[in-house]
């Protein structure tokens, strides 16, 4: 079955399948011919103006199934685990995350909780308007658990630096990771690696990378704007 | 919308009713934040504010200094009773002087109307009105309104009466601008001495029997007697003021509106404007108007020090 991110015709590197093809030689000359012949093969930088589909609602949800099970790999016992979504982005995300993984193991509860992190920035009075804050909604405590942050898109690395700034006010876990969606390379301002990615995308500063989540989750896709879009 | 219309907050008159929208959306999340177990954000740690009091003040000055605290920013105190305002010092060298030792916003209380509003032309900052005489107490109308709004929803078409002393009272004026904005509608009562003379071409209706009032309203703010700023005698006597306008329980029930939310900005004198087990009572929203006067103090100062970039 050909896999939906190869009809986009982009490299995920940490998805497993194009790491075979970005390595292995053999596989390299098969993907060139084939895209030769894809008539909807549009080059990463050739964008319209709606902005280029990274991630359809497809392989979004193939992206969402690892994501899920690479935590559940981690963590078997969710008894003192917490998911907690950076507002407003990482709401969708974690609930999608968190539905994905009481389906894995129905047997647990797995706490889900939102941060907002608006008054623990760093660019306050330094952006020309002011950031209107979302709610927090932490109904347990946060001492002594496992945290996983989640986030859609990670880009210079300060908004979750806020985060654990403001984490760290409701107590002192024992252990926080970060799973995101999108990591964006080689973009980072300060030292913050996740330790679960959806995909990797390497693009400009001046571009946007947006992740569009629809109720009934079909039509959820991940989307790049340049600069002037 | 995430900006307020104004660089000052100098009363409600010269706000537009998005920004109280605003304020209001913000002071939730504040209000969540005053309580939590850590009561503290780092928004506003690189801000100075001053906080100018020229004038007696316990709930307001406390509320404003714990609203700048929680929002990590430093607070200097500056009382006129001890300060060269005495050697004849005039406000805007005062002022001045404190805005060269780097501070980046005012908060001012101060017994002239229209002090603020002079200041905020000739001083370069931020300036919040903390009550400037018989004039305006923006961040009190605010704190009132936001508490009928938890406690009512949206305001409009509500009926607020206003109770007392008006014609001395900032409270009034500026919680008259305010509810007016959000769509609620105002009328006042107390002694005809009491009310200004022209008062109702603020769209105001002044009714002069309680009762009447009582009767036709859903929520009732008693002011205080402010005999500290009555020059002649308005009333015979403080006796008389509580028989005619004074609420109590006994009364309420004898119109059947036990069901009317009660509100008074402080301090209150007991068994004169309103009687202790109204005051206690489960229709008094009061000590909840002092909860959420920290929260909405720290919104209009988080919102106004937002719109000032930083000297960096």
């Amino acid at each position: 079955m050909k896999s939906p991110c190869e009809s986009e015709g982009i490299f995920f590197a940490s998805d497993a399948l194009h790491l075979k093809e970005i390595f292995d030689p053999f596989f390299l000359k098969i993907l060139n011919i084939s895209r030769k012949v894809q008539s909807n093969f549009t080059p990463i930088f050739a964008l319209s103006m709606e902005g280029k589909t990274l991630l359809t609602n497809t392989a979004l949800n193939y992206t969402l199934d690892r994501l899920a099970f690479e935590v559940y790999e981690q963590h078997i016992d969710f008894s003192n685990l917490a998911f907690i979504s950076i507002q407003p982005r990482g709401l969708p995300l974690g609930k999608r995350i968190v539905e994905k993984l009481s389906i894995l193991v129905p047997d647990q509860k797995i706490l889900h909780g939102a941060l907002d992190v608006t008054f623990y920035r760093d660019d306050f009075r330094r952006r020309e308007e002011v950031l209107v804050p979302s709610a927090t909604e932490l109904d347990f405590s946060v001492e002594g658990k496992e945290i996983i942050l989640i986030d859609d898109v990670l880009f210079t690395g300060r908004t979750v630096r806020s985060a654990m700034d403001a984490l760290l006010d409701f107590g002192r876990p024992k252990h926080v990771e970060l799973l995101v969606l999108i990591d964006r390379r080689f973009s980072r301002e300060l030292p913050v690696q996740p330790d679960y990615t959806g995909s990797m995308v390497d693009v400009v500063k001046a571009e946007r990378v947006k992740v569009e989540w629809t109720d009934d989750n079909t039509n959820n896709r991940v989307i790049l704007f340049s600069s002037d879009q | 919308m995430t900006k307020l219309s104004t660089k000052h907050l100098l009363g409600i008159k010269n706000i537009t009713s998005e920004d109280i929208h605003l304020i209001f959306q913000t002071a939730d999340n504040f209000k969540e934040v005053i309580n939590r177990p850590i009561k503290k954000v780092p928004s506003l740690r690189d801000i100075t504010i001053a906080n100018i009091f020229f004038e007696n003040s316990t709930r307001t000055k406390l509320s404003f200094e714990l609203a700048e605290k929680r929002l990590s920013a430093d607070v200097i105190n500056f009382s006129a009773s001890s300060s060269s305002v005495k050697k004849g010092e005039t406000l805007v060298d005062t002022v001045n002087n404190i805005l060269a030792m780097k501070v980046d916003m005012v908060v001012m209380r101060h017994p002239n109307p229209g002090a603020c509003m002079h200041l905020a032309r000739h001083v370069n900052c931020s300036i919040v009105n903390a009550g400037d005489g018989a004039h305006e107490h923006p961040t009190q109308a605010l704190l009132d309104a936001y508490s009928l709004r938890e406690k009512l929803g949206d305001l409009t078409g509500k009926k607020v009466l206003i109770v007392g002393d008006i014609l001395h009272s900032r409270v009034a004026l500026s919680n008259i601008f305010c509810l007016q904005k959000l769509g609620a509608e105002v009328r006042v009562c107390g002694p005809a001495t009491l009310l200004p003379k022209h008062i109702e071409s603020l769209g105001v209706k002044v009714m002069l029997n309680l009762k009447e009032a009582l009767r036709w309203c859903d929520v009732a703010n008693m002011l205080r007697i402010q005999l500290e700023r009555q020059d002649i005698q308005y009333f015979p006597s403080l006796r008389e003021y509580t028989m005619q306008y004074g609420l109590s329980s006994k009364l309420l029930k004898e119109i059947g509106r036990d069901d009317i939310i009660i509100m008074h900005p402080g301090p209150i004198n007991r068994g004169v404007e309103i009687t202790t087990d109204i005051a206690d009572g489960k229709q008094s929203i009061i000590l909840e108007q002092v909860e959420n006067g920290v929260a909405v103090r720290m919104a209009v100062l988080y919102l106004l020090a937002g719109q000032t970039k930083s000297a960096l």
